[in-house]
């Protein structure tokens, strides 16, 4: 058993991606993350480094950057849109994405530029058998 | 490879990477935590996969006069030495401590990644010496037990007599004969101990049980990085001597040690880059690879980066164009593409308030 992994939790109401980031999506807006798993696997984040608002980001592509004390890793987008809010709250507190992935630790709330682009994420269960894989 | 103390490191939920062709804990519960356990209290690492050399015989000492960089005839019997292994043009192949362990006899601990080719190297300049050189390293389990109250707590966990700094003990640890060193790659105050494989779980174990934090490299590589001590692979390479690494002071050119004519030419003409250390001003973690910028020009290379547990900010040490390597001088670090301000700062970034 994966170290720790008692702990992992992963929100029915969420989308997933396979490169380890979630979706909340409500209406043409979407508030997006990364997974316990992520969060998990980088270790204590200490640096945050968002897009700014108003920049639209590509589905697949990286859209911004979280550091742990030893590694850098690209955040990437699970769907297309604009960036309306970032969580301007993790600049002094980003161990937030360690301690509250879905909540607190929330990074960026977009406008969904082709909304379709969701039925292309994995559903909860979907996501836990890639993970188990 | 594994360490004695996998098992260990696996109960702990340690995660494990590979490192030098072992699989070692990086982390257990968290590098920050880690760090400031050494920093304040006392932390342990298992750096068993490091490497060991013995060297004996009437020809000891004129053959480690030859092969390493500082003046072992200095070293008392119970004494210790840091020194630079150094080739021909004077690159470096390692940096290493060297123990005295009796008259004719002394103990090397080298890099893991550099053990073989170390020893190859050893081996080869060891022919026209009456001495015996031997690989050990499967000899020893080694723990470094560090921080400001490493002494405190290790003493009576273990019932034995402490060497001061810079020496080395024989004791008796788990009942087996044990070296206990009074060196350490933190910046604090410490011991490490190479003991008999067959004991370093129960001695883990106890140590735990005093409360001793273990750590794993992620946190080493912190604590080393905040007081400027050089790595091997990262500041330290052959293609690098040490005078550009600032390690100048260990070099003894008049014992005529391999390498000694390069590093007198190196000293006498100045380094055409230097080694320095910097913080970032702002935000920004600087990594290895990042080019230095002084007024928008190429200025260098960072060879460590990361983000400082104590300093809490990014910090990281470079090898820069001798000319701008001055304390106070601002640079740019590009950090993937940003460009972060830094500035050139003194050594060690980190040291303690008194």
């Amino acid at each position: 058993m994966a170290p720790g992994s008692s702990d992992a939790t992963y929100p029915e109401d969420l989308r997933y991606h396979e490169e380890h980031d979630w979706a909340r999506i409500e209406g043409d807006q979407a508030t997006l993350g990364i997974t316990w798993f992520a969060q998990d696997s980088l270790g204590e984040v200490v640096f945050f480094d968002p897009p700014e608002v108003g920049s639209t980001i590509q589905k697949d592509s990286s859209y911004a950057e979280v550091e742990s004390v030893k590694a850098v890793s690209d955040v990437i987008a699970p769907l297309s849109g604009e960036i309306v809010e970032v969580n301007d709250a993790l600049a002094d507190a980003p161990e937030q994405i360690n301690e509250d992935p879905y909540g607190a630790g929330w990074l960026v709330k977009v406008m969904l530029t082709s909304p379709e682009e969701a039925e292309t994420l994995l559903g909860v269960e979907e996501y836990r058998k890639m993970l188990d894989r | 490879m594994r360490t004695p103390l996998y098992g260990q490191h696996v109960d702990l939920g340690a995660k494990l990477v590979p490192f030098a062709g072992w699989e070692m804990p990086v982390q257990y519960e968290g590098i920050r935590e880690e760090h400031s356990a050494v920093r304040r209290h006392v932390g342990m690492f298992d750096v068993s996969h490091m490497g060991e050399v013995e060297v004996e015989g009437p020809g000891a000492l004129a053959f480690l006069q030859r092969v390493l960089s500082n003046d072992v005839a200095k070293i008392q019997i119970g004494g210790a030495q840091y020194s630079c292994l150094c080739q021909e043009d004077g690159g470096v192949l390692d940096d290493l401590f060297v123990y005295r362990l009796g008259g004719d006899r002394y103990l090397i601990v080298t890099n893991a990644a550099n053990h073989e080719s170390d020893l190859a190297w050893i081996g080869r300049q060891s022919r026209e010496f009456d001495v015996i050189v031997r690989d050990v390293a499967d000899r020893y389990a080694m723990l470094a037990v560090q921080g400001p109250h490493a002494r405190q707590v290790l003493g009576p966990a273990l019932g034995i007599e402490l060497p001061p700094r810079f020496h080395v003990a024989h004791a008796r640890v788990g009942r087996r004969p044990a070296l206990v060193c009074g060196t350490g790659y933190t910046g604090e105050d410490g011991v490490e101990l190479l003991i008999d494989p067959e004991v370093a779980a129960p001695i883990w174990s106890e140590l735990l049980d005093a409360g001793v934090v273990p750590c794993g490299l992620g946190a080493r590589d912190t604590l080393r990085l905040e007081v400027c001590f050089p790595l091997h692979g990262n500041e330290l390479m052959p293609e690098r001597n040490p005078i550009e690494a600032g390690l100048g002071w260990c070099c003894k050119e008049e014992t005529g040690f391999v390498g000694s004519g390069a590093i007198a030419r190196a000293r006498a003409e100045g380094p055409a880059e230097k080694l320095v250390a910097f913080e970032i001003e702002g935000q920004g973690i600087p990594r290895e690879g990042n080019p230095v910028l002084h007024d928008g020009e190429p200025a260098g290379v960072v060879t460590s980066g990361t983000f400082s547990p104590s300093l809490e900010l990014g910090v990281g040490m470079a090898y820069m164009k001798a000319a701008l390597a001055e304390v106070g001088t601002g640079v740019e670090i590009d950090v993937r593409g940003k460009r972060r301000p830094a500035r050139i700062a003194s050594k060690p970034l980190y040291a303690k308030r008194s």
